[in-house]
């Protein structure tokens, strides 16, 4: 290997591990606090995807776009969890299974209604279409770049929010002990529904980030879904800094991966690693709950 | 949870068998008339139709050995299945292409080889992945064994010389041990006697003294721990024995067909097996056989109204979570002892 291939080869494992800490941020603060298994958060990635996808038709405008897709994939994730979720925090893991499962079909029902099949173009912002040249030899796309960019920023600015902050307390709270933290006074279904639509904005960042690079389809959230629901585990369910770092190991692990070794082999290396690291830590690198 | 009393049968199998189960007797029975019915109507489409209800319900089966009764939440189903399905279907390929597995295997199109070995690496699969995900447990075990769904999926559609994504068709004319099964009605009849003898095997699994432990284990771990019995290997047993069940479902599955596809692993397939086995209810060995008989005809006529199907069926699921807690088996009202069920923790 190369020392050009071995940058952009890490290059792009960082990016893809900041995408993935993106989704299971949300997915591990919504099961570290409200105890409930969202495997309908894919949904939301392929909601951030569309929505883009119809505000840059309609206003022309990449940063127009976004800055309209993120609430409104809050907005569908704080009604999802309004309308259904809620009522099932204290459900049996089994029924949230199926309750998700079951929200899944729906949403992916309705992209169709709206959407069609075919993929629909999300394309790029003009001024981040091209490559950057980085140094000698070595051009790396600067949309990616950019992806790189937003998704350590957001990463940073969200270790920020839920350590250095009174919301961030009553996350951690939540998390941890979250008979207590009610008793304490927090305001617990607040927080819920705080955490779940912040949760879903960032899985709609995440989607629609990933767009102009793979494509904006239905069920185009399901592959991410299951890496960062192995991301998840492997950083213990309701930590952040687990699901950053487990999200930077996956992602590099899963690029080197498909890299180095024959496609039958590289496609597992992930779950390999996954099974490697429960068969050492069972509750994750970073357990939460005693 | 309250705990509730766990012993083996007191009375007669076959007396007790036709109080708490005559639901499923006459759903059997009923099947057994299906090639008659579908060649009465001159529709080969119905036999197809319950072909695929009978090996569904044979994988749902299986799954809820371990949910059910106990308490695992398996998302790697569809994958044990896909196992034993390759397994056929590779053998059968090397058969007719007369080239060596791995350089070294012959390859077969005698079912009454592939498809048991298909069972073992099926069991296989299932006991390597489980050392890993029952030690630990609840959305812990959910999500790792939808992982190692995917592993199995993105495995096989890696495997180029076996079709890849686009799956493998078997070309070699398969037998059983000499018997020639590739006749709709005959493969049928194979199919229905597997599914009533793998039914018989769980139904008398589940009330020996290994399923009462692996129920005992679903209610309450711990305690199990304080009778001096180790939960784990009970769990990883059970898990091997539901996995060999998934296997055989999962090799007639590529027998009927004479195809074998990824998409048939993919974890959605898995979600679709816990839909049926909940559908039909899981405090029963046979419940979900039910749930995959209204699973198949629900994926059967729902296309033919609307394009999109799959909305209304989401929400079907949605709302017999929210309403119907003991599937369907609450709505035929059959009487008897419950399982544990699954719902806990």
């Amino acid at each position: 290997m190369s020392l050009s291939l071995f940058i952009e080869q890490s290059l792009n494992g960082v990016q893809l591990g900041v995408m993935l800490f993106l989704m299971a941020a949300g997915l591990t603060l919504v099961f570290g606090i409200m105890n409930l298994i969202n495997l309908a958060h894919g949904s939301l990635y392929m909601a951030g995807a569309f929505f883009a996808a119809a505000f840059i038709k309609l206003t022309g405008s990449f940063v127009l776009a976004v800055l309209l897709a993120l609430p409104a994939a809050a907005i569908v994730g704080a009604f999802v969890e309004w309308a259904v979720l809620r009522r099932f925090y204290s459900r049996g893991h089994l029924d949230q299974v199926l309750v998700t499962f079951g929200l899944i079909l729906v949403f992916n029902d309705v992209v169709r209604m709206i959407w069609g099949v075919v993929p629909v173009p999300l394309p790029p912002p003009d001024a981040l279409a091209g490559s950057v040249h980085l140094f000698e030899g070595v051009f790396y796309p600067a949309f990616r770049l950019a992806i790189l960019a937003v998704g350590a920023l957001v990463a940073l600015a969200l270790y920020f929010v839920v350590s250095h902050t009174r919301v961030g307390m009553w996350i951690r709270a939540g998390a941890s002990n979250r008979p207590m933290a009610s008793a304490l006074g927090v305001d617990v279904e607040l927080v819920f529904s705080l955490v779940f639509s912040a949760g879903a904005a960032l899985a709609g960042l995440a989607g629609l980030m990933a767009g102009p690079i793979t494509a904006v389809q239905v069920g185009m959230g399901e592959p991410i879904l299951i890496l960062a629901l192995v991301v998840t585990v492997i950083g213990g369910i309701g930590s952040i800094r687990g699901a950053f770092v487990a999200a930077l190991i996956i992602g590099i692990g899963d690029t080197f991966g498909r890299v180095l070794l024959p496609p039958a082999l590289g496609s597992m290396v992930i779950f390999m690693l996954m099974a490697a690291i429960l068969a050492w830590r069972p509750k994750g690198l970073f357990p939460v709950h005693g | 949870m309250v705990d509730s009393a766990l012993k083996p049968a007191e009375t007669g199998f076959i007396a007790r068998t036709l109080r708490e189960s005559w639901p499923i007797l006459v759903v059997l029975a009923l099947l057994a008339l299906a090639p008659t019915l579908s060649s009465a109507l001159e529709n080969p489409f119905l036999i197809r139709l319950f072909t695929r209800a009978v090996i569904f319900g044979m994988a749902a089966v299986a799954l809820n050995f371990v949910l059910g009764f106990g308490g695992l939440v398996s998302l790697m189903h569809a994958g044990l299945a896909g196992i034993g399905a390759y397994t056929v279907a590779i053998l059968a390929f090397h058969d007719y292409d007369g080239s060596k597995l791995f350089g070294v295997f012959a390859g077969t199109g005698n079912l009454a080889i592939s498809i048991p070995l298909g069972m073992l690496l099926s069991a296989f699969g299932a006991a390597l992945t489980g050392i890993v995900s029952l030690r630990t447990s609840g959305a812990y075990f959910i999500m790792i064994t939808l992982a190692f769904n995917q592993m199995l999926y993105y495995f096989f559609v890696a495997l180029q010389q076996y079709g890849g994504d686009d799956g493998l068709q078997i070309l070699a004319s398969l037998d059983l041990a000499g018997f020639d099964i590739s006749k709709r009605a005959t493969f049928f009849y194979v199919a229905l006697a597997a599914l009533t003898l793998e039914l018989l095997f769980f139904a008398r699994l589940v009330d020996s003294r290994f399923g009462v432990i692996l129920r005992a284990t679903a209610q309450n771990e711990r305690r199990v721990i304080a009778l001096g019995i180790p939960p784990l290997r009970y769990k990883l047993a059970a898990f091997a024995i539901s996995g060999a069940a998934a296997g055989l479902a999962g090799a007639l599955w590529a027998t009927g067909q004479q195809f074998v596809s990824p998409s048939e692993l993919s974890w959605v397939r898995s979600g679709d097996y816990i839909v049926m086995a909940v559908l039909g209810g899981m405090g029963r060995v046979w419940g979900p056989v039910l749930g995959a008989i209204v699973f198949v005809l629900l994926e059967a006529f729902l296309p033919s109204w609307t394009q999109f199907w799959q909305a209304p069926f989401g929400l079907v699921v949605i709302l017999i979570v929210v309403f119907l807690k003991g599937g369907l088996i609450d709505l035929v009202g059959a009487k008897g002892p419950r399982a544990p069920g699954g719902g806990g923790h």
